[in-house]
């Protein structure tokens, strides 16, 4: 999960790490109350989870609350990169005397952490990173050393800091580094990290990704969920624990293993290419390995409740989930959603295979369910579901 | 022959007395694996599936020779157990178990390299290892295949089972799931250079998937050290950018990690990459047939 700008900031305010203070604003009254509060200049920044806010225009200095509800005016509403700006920090302006950039992150390629530090920080840190990357320095972290102060104050000096902010710096890398653990995060990115005109090094922007695997014993982190950008069907496919991403195609996919709907979103889409116009998967659903009658209708009923779908396509290898369940599922499910008046007279494309793939084909059969058509590999089944959908189109 | 696991392994399973760790020691059993016990902290000293149960890894390794475990342990007790078995210095730990937390993946992947990496480590979040006929750690289903001479090591369970089906006539040495976390221990590199140096190998078939770069060092490994024929197949040609599919560790952020850089590096180097499934499996049958 990534978080906004404002709750990274009152996570790292929990670690004791310098942030300039600031409200959070939804509409122009609430920016005019923030910045009469904070009096004098503020910043006001768009909320959004992209980069490239200052340079896409939703970051602007006010001088006073009259001109932040000008700037503000401007900016609630704007479209960064695709995201709505639909709040924004309100934040007392800082004297800026020199910007860095500093970061922890998961570095994949070498299984370690990572900490990336260099004294040219701000919006061209990317640029410089590629032009000149000797500036940029990249510390391996242990996992089971980490980060006491004298590591903080070598990676500061290796991202060449200069001498009167490494103080300020090393303590505010030490607390970065108790966030990044205690809260289980695979990112946290403070750019700029800055020395205000009075000597202080402060987190001026942040940046931070949560691990969605450690929920179970970072509960609190629930409060960071963003209900409002959650998309409807991805909302309720979460409260029924399915596995589902919505896109914006129109054949409805269920599957069984990440792997293999993510190959079956793609076989799809290839087969969609030869048909008029052009079939795409509607989303991603990973029904795992149970595959019950519930979990089925579950995601049959998720799907059905997306309008864009004209056809549906059940792709299933019986590994350790055997296919007679999976067709018992099928049946059960249509069973289900008849009786609460909601049956499916969409088509459904089923291919089996695997274990007890003749006992599920042949389940199905003698259902004789009305728009249901036995396939036999993946790749017919992709062209026959995209047909189907454009048939319907 | 098979890389890793052989007829004559000798697997524990750590959380065997708990659902999944009952339901795969069983199946592991009836697919011929020599599992010779379990292992849980307050179990110990009882029998579970006709198994003795020890307290600890170590005392399971002492009392049976084991040289597998397989962890189906919950996520939160998960680095624990992969800790307990790198320190009970076990040649082979297979981690099941889906959903552990990264920042103890990574803690047990630094411990398990501080103690000279001495554990091979596969997954987590994977189905485990197979070698058709001879033995069986982790939970793909002994059946689906025959043995044979190809190789397999994939990110993904369910496409791992699907090409070991499409291609069962030919037959498999060893399949290694090796999880789709953006942490894992063995990785595709590890499995090609043991597929590389197996003789009862003919030929390699790798999957992978969206995220990370695991896929384009793969290539630049095969280029240099890999003379055996490669197939390759790619998941998430059509997956959007910054969406988690499943697997947490198959996210596409910026222009790195997409199927198509994966599939341009493999092409580079000589490997011929399908387009689908069944595909990747024609491309592998033509090879074999041509031997």
């Amino acid at each position: 999960m990534d978080l906004f700008e404002h709750q990274a900031k009152e996570l790292f305010a929990d670690y004791g790490i310098p942030v300039p203070r600031g409200i959070v604003a939804h509409t122009v009254e609430e920016v005019r109350a923030a910045a009469e509060q904070l009096t004098g200049r503020v910043v006001v920044k768009a909320q959004v989870k992209t980069g490239g806010r200052g340079k896409a225009g939703g970051v602007k200095v006010a001088d006073d609350a009259a001109d932040a509800v000008a700037k503000a005016t401007d900016i609630l509403g704007m479209d960064i990169k695709g995201h709505t700006v639909h709040k924004v920090l309100v934040e007392e302006a800082s004297a800026i005397a020199e910007e860095y950039y500093f970061s922890f992150l998961l570095d994949r390629a070498n299984r370690t952490f990572l900490a990336i530090c260099s004294a040219a920080g701000g919006m061209d840190i990317e640029e410089v990173a590629h032009s000149a990357p000797e500036k940029v320095a990249k510390v391996p972290v242990s996992a089971l050393t980490g980060v006491d102060r004298a590591k903080a104050r070598e990676i500061a000096v290796a991202g060449g800091l200069p001498e009167k902010s490494l103080d300020g710096a090393a303590e505010l890398i030490e607390k970065l580094w108790c966030c990044f653990v205690d809260e289980d995060a695979s990112l946290v990115e403070v750019n700029p990290m800055i020395l205000s005109a009075d000597g202080q090094v402060k987190a001026l922007d942040g940046k931070v990704t949560l691990d969605d695997n450690a929920t179970f014993r970072q509960a609190d982190h629930e409060k960071f969920a963003d209900k409002a950008a959650e998309d409807p069907l991805e909302a309720a496919a979460k409260e029924k624990d399915l596995n589902y991403v919505k896109l914006d195609g129109n054949v409805g996919i269920i599957g069984n293993g990440a792997g293999l709907v993510m190959s079956t979103l793609d076989v799809v889409a290839y087969a969609g290419e030869a048909f008029p116009g052009q079939p795409k998967p509607a989303n991603f659903l990973d029904i795992g390995g149970g595959a019950s009658a519930e979990v089925m209708a579950a995601g049959l009923e998720i799907i059905l409740s997306d309008v864009a779908v004209k056809s549906i396509f059940v792709n299933v290898f019986g590994g350790i989930t055997a296919c007679d369940a999976v067709a018992n599922g099928i049946v059960a499910a249509f069973k289900l959603l008849e009786e609460r008046g909601e049956a499916v007279t969409r088509p459904l494309v089923v291919r089996l295979d695997g274990n007890n793939a003749l006992l599920g084909r042949q389940i199905l059969r003698d259902a004789g369910l009305k728009g249901v058509e036995l396939v036999d590999t993946m790749d017919d089944a992709a062209k026959r579901a995209a047909e189907l959908a454009a048939v319907g189109a | 022959m098979a890389i890793w696991l052989t007829e004559n392994s000798k697997i524990i399973v750590q959380g065997m007395t708990g659902g999944e760790g009952t339901k795969h020691a069983k199946r592991m059993l009836a697919s011929g694996a020599r599992v010779v016990g379990g292992v849980n902290a307050r179990k110990a000293g009882t029998t579970h599936l006709d198994l003795p149960v020890f307290g600890t890894v170590k005392e399971a390794m002492e009392q049976t020779g084991a040289d597998v475990s397989v962890v189906f342990v919950p996520p939160a007790f998960t680095k624990d157990a992969v800790i307990e078995a790198i320190d009970a210095g076990i040649p082979l730990c297979v981690v099941i178990t889906e959903g552990v937390p990264v920042h103890d993946t990574t803690a047990f992947w630094a411990y398990a390299v501080a103690k000279g990496n001495k554990t091979r480590i596969i997954g987590p979040n994977c189905p485990g290892i197979a070698s058709p006929g001879a033995s069986n750690a982790g939970i793909i289903p002994a059946d689906i295949t025959t043995a044979g001479r190809i190789g397999l090591v994939s990110k993904s369970g369910t496409l791992t089972y699907q090409l070991m089906y499409e291609l069962r006539d030919f037959g498999f040495s060893t399949a290694v799931g090796i999880g789709g976390d953006p942490v894992i221990g063995t990785t595709h590199i590890d499995a090609l250079q043991a597929f590389q140096e197996d003789p009862g190998t003919d030929a390699i078939v790798m999957i992978g998937e969206i995220g990370g770069d695991a896929e384009e060092r793969a290539a630049a490994y095969i280029e240099q050290h890999v003379t055996k024929p490669v197939v390759a197949y790619v998941a998430g040609f059509t997956a959007p950018e910054g969406k988690t599919m499943g697997h947490a560790g198959a996210i596409v952020s910026g222009s790195a990690g997409t199927a198509q850089a994966k599939k341009e590096a493999l092409e580079k180097v000589g490997v011929r990459v399908g387009k689908t499934p069944s595909e990747t499996a024609r491309l592998m049958r033509e090879i074999m047939q041509s031997r």
